[in-house]
């Protein structure tokens, strides 16, 4: 992996016109992300790329989840052939961090780590979400080992994966209402199966 | 019958049962010999659910070894044991787990809560943790740490000892802990 200057700051990067952060990011970029971007280059799929601190990130359209997934996991030059995880980040009251989530008024990020231990190289894949449109597509076609981490995900975060063979919570209890890690499930509410509600 | 035979008669002084046996016997109660027994017979269930379960192995094993009081062979069903040794957070979603476990010993049972967590919760105040597990069965011992070294564990061991022996509260059967739905109490 080629070394990385930390030259531009993400909200230079950020912003509406996709094409255009793709373009100033090259410099700033490597390998796999001139890979990505090259490959996605006429469509609006990717939001916005970054190779900060020599972490390769690519921000997606949800909705072509399933396509560049299976791009990345079956191209000859990227093969990322193992998922290292799966989680979610509620960006409630602080979208103004990435301003890519402003500008598509998301709340919620899917964040997936991608690793090719052919190539040893690592990605992160980042998937904003709505709040009113909470759902993406499982990639449990692709690595079966996303299943239990998306019904971590729909567990804690109540975000829908369509397409999961079996989506049902997986740490907490059938009988728990809501989903406790989302920013508005207050702190001090408790729910117990049995006893008091200390 | 013959004069003098035991239960009729003259009382003679030197065929008492203390004069002919001497020092051979102990004359003691009943419930003193039990509890003294039972105290160095604990046969423990192992409720092992947390990080405490890597301190409770080295209590368990020879360096600290809790055989030298006794306790040392753990049972894995319930019906079998008669000190519930809970160990690691306990989650609502093992809460009733742990009660039907409980209630599924046999009498005389005792409790020894092992860890923070077990006694108070611990560090975990969140939607998923039992903030003590006194909110659902009786516990007679309260070891906290996070998580408590050997000596502490095994010096709860002595006081539950000592408890059993001269507590005649221990003596008494508790039956079945009445816990039900999820309810509003507050514990105080």
């Amino acid at each position: 992996m080629e070394k990385q200057t930390i030259g531009k700051s993400l909200d230079s990067a950020a912003g509406m016109n996709n094409q255009k952060n793709i373009e100033n990011n090259k410099n700033n970029s490597s390998v796999v992300i001139n890979r990505v971007t090259d490959k996605f280059s006429d469509s609006k799929l990717i939001i916005y790329a970054h190779s900060l601190l020599g972490d390769d990130t690519i921000v997606v359209q949800p909705a072509e989840i399933i396509n560049v997934m299976q791009f990345l996991r079956y191209d000859k030059l990227l093969t990322f052939d193992m998922m290292i995880d799966l989680t979610v980040v509620d960006y409630l009251g602080n979208q103004q961090i990435h301003p890519y989530l402003s500008d598509l008024r998301a709340r919620f990020e899917v964040v997936y780590h991608l690793y090719s231990i052919d190539k040893n190289h690592r990605l992160r894949v980042k998937a904003p979400l709505m709040e009113e449109n909470a759902f993406i597509n499982s990639i449990t076609g692709i690595w079966g080992g996303a299943n239990w981490f998306e019904r971590e995900a729909w567990d804690l975060y109540g975000i829908v994966f369509q397409g999961h063979p079996n989506l049902r919570r997986i740490l907490l209890y059938e009988e728990f209402e809501g989903h406790p890690l989302r920013k508005e499930y207050s702190k001090t509410k408790r729910q117990p199966l049995i006893g008091p509600r200390n | 019958m013959e004069e003098g035979s035991f239960g009729l008669g003259v009382i003679d002084e030197s065929r008492s049962a203390e004069t002919v046996l001497s020092d051979s016997v102990v004359i003691t109660q009943l419930d003193k010999i039990v509890a003294w027994g039972r105290k160095y017979s604990f046969f423990l269930y192992p409720f092992v659910t947390a990080c405490c379960g890597m301190e409770f192995m080295s209590v368990a094993g020879p360096r600290y070894d809790i055989d030298r009081f006794g306790a040392a062979l753990p049972r894995f069903s319930p019906r079998q044991a008669d000190l519930l040794m809970v160990v690691g957070t306990i989650s609502h979603k093992q809460a009733p787990i742990l009660v039907k476990v409980y209630n599924q010993m046999t009498e005389p049972k005792w409790v020894f809560a092992f860890g923070s967590c077990v006694v108070s919760g611990g560090m975990y105040n969140n939607y998923a943790t039992v903030q003590g597990i006194d909110s659902l069965i009786p516990v007679d011992v309260y070891v906290p740490g996070c998580p408590p070294r050997p000596e502490i564990v095994l010096d709860g061991l002595i006081k539950l000892q000592e408890k059993v022996e001269t507590n005649p509260n221990t003596m008494m059967v508790k039956g079945i802990a009445t816990v039900g739905e999820a309810d509003d109490r507050k514990i105080t």
